[in-house]
C-alpha cells in the first residue's frame, strides 16, 4: 500500500514569533524549523501502516523554499521511504487553496491509497489544506483523527475521530485523506542508523511546470500581522484580609468584570 | 559556526536535532528523580541503545553505528544537557570507560557475549580501576586474579566505581604478575552475578544520579576467556582506554559550561539590586565576559581534540592538557556563578549550586590534575 504524507515546515514552538518589516510575516531570522507536530503524527502513523502490512511505500511531500528540504530530510530518518520537494518561485507566496492545487497534482500523479496530513500546521493554524487536498481529489476525509485501522485487503479505512466527550467512528472507502490529531500515536525519534540511511534516499524537485502549474494569484491576502498586546501587570492587594478580601471582589466585579 | 568542519553536515545536524529531542524529553524532566533514587533508572540504557547511541564508534557487526568520533561528540554534547551530571557520567562509562578497550582488543567470542549488548543498552557496564589504596598511582594497585586451571580467582577491592548498583559487568583491571612491573597486570569481565562479588554505595557531595561503590572480590571466579585481549598486557589497554574516558570531559564540559553561564546571565539580567539589573554593572558585565573568554577557549581546546579523535591521531598530550584546562575553566564558572546568584546560588537545586559541587569532581576524576600534567611533562620531555 502506497500512502503519501503531506508535512509542513514550521517554526519550532520554543519560538518567540516577531513580526517581520514589511508587518505581513513574521521575521525568519534566527528561527529554527522543525516538521509540524501535527504533521509528525501523520509521518507516524503512515510508517505503522506499513510496518503492520509488512509492505508498502511511504512518500513525505512538502510546498516550500529550499529549507524545507531538511524536514523531508527527518521524515526520511524517521523511516519514509522517499520525499518529494514541491519547490518553485511560483509558489513563493501560496495560499492554502493554490497549495493543495499543487498537492493534488502530485497525489494524481503517484496515486497513493491514502494521503496523511495533520489537523493543521502549527505556524497560522488555518487547517484548511486537507480539506480542499480532498475536495480537489473528491475523495472522502476525516479530521482531528485519534485511531484508525486500514481493512485487510487495503479498501477501506475505519477512522475514528475527536469528538466532545468521546469518538466518533466512520468508514471512508479507499483512496481517502486523514487529517491526525494529537494521541494518534507517539511519534518515534530518527535513530543515528535512520539519519544515515535518508542520505541514500531521494528527494526529488518538483516544479510548477512539472505538475503542469503556473503561478496562480493568491484567492487569499494577509492584510496585515498583530503582535499580541503585552499582558497588563497584575496587581497586588495590601491590607488585612477582611479589607482585601473586599477589594478583590469589588476588583473582580467592578473592573475585570469577571464575575 | 565554530566546529563546522566537525559537524556541520546535514546529517550532525539532524543527529544533533534528535538526540537534543530525545535527551530534553526523556532523561531532563528525569533529572531530580534519578538524584533520588541516587542511580539512574536502568531503563534509560535500553533506551539509548535503541536510538543507536552506545555504540556510535563501534562496528556496525556488534550493533555500532560504525561512524567516526564526530557523532559521538555531538551525542556527549547533547547528553551533558540531561540536567543530572551524574547520570551522563553513568552513561559515558558505558561507552567511553567501560567498553572502548573490549572493542579494541577483545576477542570475537567476548565482544559478542559483553560488547553486544552493552551496546544494546541491555547491560550496563563499569570500569573498576581504582582501589582504597591506588587511585593517581594506577600500577599500586593489589587486586589480584590467579589462574586455577581455565579460571582466574579474583581478590581484593576497588574503590569510587561509577554505575556500581546498575551494572551487570565490570572492565576490571587486576595484578596477574607482581613481579613483571608493567607488564603483570590484567584486564578481566566480571559478571557481578558471580559469587563472591559485594558492594557498598557511597554518599557524595554531587554527581548524586550516579551510583559510585566500593566493591569487594572474595575469591570471585570468572573464566580465563574473559581476559581482554593479552594477559599482562593490562596496565597499557587501560592507559589507551583512559584516552577514551579524559576525552569525555573536554568534549561535555564547555557546552555545560555555557549552558550554566546563559542561565546565570539570564538571572543576572532579571534580579535588580540598587536600582539595576546585575547584569548592567561594570563588575558583572566584566565576569560574564571573562568566563566567555574562558568558554570560548575551552570550546576550541575541545574541537581541536575532536578532530584529532576523528582523524584517528595519538591524542594523548592534547587531551592530557586539555582535561586540566576544562576542569578548571569549569570550576572557576561554577563558583562564578554561584557568586552572581547570590543566596539561591546556595540552594541545592539551583544550576550553579549543583554545578559548583557536581564539577568539582573534573580535575580529581579519571586522572587528577597533578596526574595529567605528570603525562603531559613527560610527553613535552621537561
Ligand atoms: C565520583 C567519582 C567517580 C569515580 N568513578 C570511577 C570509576 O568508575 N572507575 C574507577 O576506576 N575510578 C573512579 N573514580 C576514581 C578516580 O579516578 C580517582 O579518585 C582519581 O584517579 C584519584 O585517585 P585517588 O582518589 O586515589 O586520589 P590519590 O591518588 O590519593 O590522589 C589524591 C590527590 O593527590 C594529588 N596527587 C596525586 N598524584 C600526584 C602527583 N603525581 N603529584 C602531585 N600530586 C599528586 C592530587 O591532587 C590528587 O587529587 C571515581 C572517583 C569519583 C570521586
Amino acid at each position: 500500500m502506497k500512502i503519501l504524507v503531506a508535512i509542513k515546515q514550521v517554526p519550532d514552538t520554543a519560538t518567540q514569533v516577531k513580526v517581520g518589516g514589511d508587518g505581513k510575516s513574521i521575521d525568519t531570522a534566527g528561527i529554527t524549523w522543525i516538521v509540524s507536530p501535527y504533521d509528525e503524527y501523520a509521518v507516524e502513523e503512515a510508517l505503522r501502516i506499513k510496518e503492520k502490512r509488512g509492505q508498502g511505500e511511504v512518500v513525505a511531500i512538502s510546498l516550500g523554499p529550499d529549507r524545507v528540504r531538511e524536514a523531508l530530510r527527518s521524515c526520511l530518518a524517521m523511516g519514509c521511504d522517499r520525499a518529494i520537494h514541491l519547490n518553485d518561485a511560483a509558489w513563493s507566496a501560496v495560499d492554502t487553496l493554490a497549495t493543495a492545487r499543487a498537492l493534488a497534482a502530485v497525489v494524481t500523479q503517484e496515486a497513493p491509497q491514502l494521503v496523511l496530513c495533520g489537523r493543521q500546521a502549527i505556524d497560522d493554524d488555518m487547517g484548511a489544506v486537507t480539506a480542499q487536498l480532498a475536495e480537489l481529489l473528491g475523495w472522502p476525509c476525516a479530521y482531528w483523527i485519534m485511531e484508525e485501522a486500514v481493512d485487510a485487503d487495503g479498501k477501506t479505512v475505519r477512522a475514528a475521530r475527536q469528538v466532545e466527550g468521546g469518538l466518533e467512528v466512520f468508514d471512508l472507502p479507499l483512496p481517502a485523506v486523514l487529517a491526525a490529531q494529537k494521541g494518534l500515536n507517539e511519534p518515534r525519534y530518527p535513530t543515528l542508523k535512520g539519519i544515515m540511511g535518508a542520505k541514500k534516499k531521494e528527494i526529488k524537485d518538483v516544479k510548477a511546470a512539472d505538475l503542469g502549474l503556473g503561478a496562480e494569484p493568491a484567492q487569499l491576502a494577509v492584510l496585515g500581522l498583530e503582535a499580541l498586546p503585552p499582558r497588563p501587570p497584575g496587581r497586588i492587594i495590601e491590607g488585612d484580609v477582611p479589607s482585601a478580601v473586599k477589594e478583590l471582589v469589588r476588583a473582580l466585579r467592578e473592573d475585570a468584570k469577571a464575575i | 559556526m565554530a566546529g563546522e568542519d566537525i559537524y556541520g553536515s546535514p546529517e550532525h545536524q539532524a543527529f544533533r536535532a534528535a538526540t537534543r529531542k530525545f535527551v530534553q524529553t526523556e532523561l531532563a524532566p528525569r533529572a531530580r528523580e534519578f538524584d533520588e533514587a541516587g542511580r539512574p533508572d536502568k531503563a534509560i540504557f535500553r533506551r539509548l541503545g535503541e536510538m543507536g547511541l552506545l555504540g556510535i564508534r563501534y562496528d556496525p557487526k556488534y550493533g555500532g553505528q560504525g561512524l567516526d568520533y564526530s557523532y559521538h561528540a555531538v551525542f556527549l554534547e547533547e547528553l551533558t544537557l540531561c540536567d543530572n551530571a551524574g547520570v551522563g557520567m553513568g552513561v559515558s562509562v558505558q561507552t567511553d570507560m567501560a567498553t572502548p578497550a573490549l572493542a579494541r582488543f577483545g576477542s570475537e567470542a567476548l565482544k559478542e557475549r559483553y560488547l553486544v549488548p552493552a551496546i544494546r543498552g541491555e547491560h550496563v557496564a563499569a570500569i573498576a580501576v581504582t582501589e582504597p589504596g591506588a587511585g593517581s598511582d594506577v600500577a599500586g594497585i593489589k587486586t589480584r586474579a590467579v589462574r586455577d586451571g581455565d579460571w582466574w580467582v579474583i581478590n581484593g577491592s576497588k574503590m569510587f566505581i561509577t554505575n556500581t548498583a546498575n551494572a551487570d559487568w565490570l572492565c576490571l583491571l587486576a595484578v596477574t604478575d607482581p613481579a613483571a612491573g608493567y607488564h603483570g597486570y590484567t584486564q578481566i569481565i566480571v559478571p557481578t552475578d558471580t559469587p563472591g562479588f559485594s558492594y557498598r554505595l557511597l554518599d557524595k557531595i554531587g554527581n548524586r544520579g550516579s551510583d559510585t561503590g566500593l566493591l569487594f572480590f572474595d575469591d570471585v571466579r570468572v573464566p580465563v576467556a574473559n581476559t581482554i585481549g593479552d594477559a599482562n598486557r593490562g596496565f597499557q589497554q587501560q592507559m589507551n582506554q583512559f584516552q577514551d574516558e579524559r576525552m569525555v570531559p573536554v568534549v561535555a564540559g564547555p557546552v555545560a559550561a555555557r549552558r550554566l553561564w546563559e542561565l546565570t546571565l539570564e538571572h543576572a539580567q532579571q534580579r535588580v539590586a540598587f536600582g539595576k539589573p546585575l547584569a548592567k554593572m561594570q563588575v558583572n558585565r566584566f565576569k560574564f565576559v571573562e568566563m566567555m573568554i574562558q568558554i570560548t577557549a575551552a570550546q576550541e581546546v575541545a574541537h581541536r581534540c575532536i578532530r584529532k579523535m576523528v582523524a584517528g591521531e595519538d591524542v594523548t598530550l592534547d587531551v592530557s592538557m586539555a582535561k586540566v584546562f576544562v576542569a578548571n575553566m569549569k570550576q572557576y564558572v561554577a563558583t562564578t556563578c554561584v557568586q552572581l546568584f547570590g543566596g539561591s546560588g546556595y540552594i541545592r537545586e539551583n544550576p550553579a549550586a549543583r554545578a559548583y559541587v557536581d564539577w568539582r569532581l573534573g580535575t580529581i576524576g579519571g586522572g587528577a590534575d597533578e596526574v595529567m600534567k605528570e603525562v603531559a611533562a613527560k610527553l613535552l620531555r621537561i
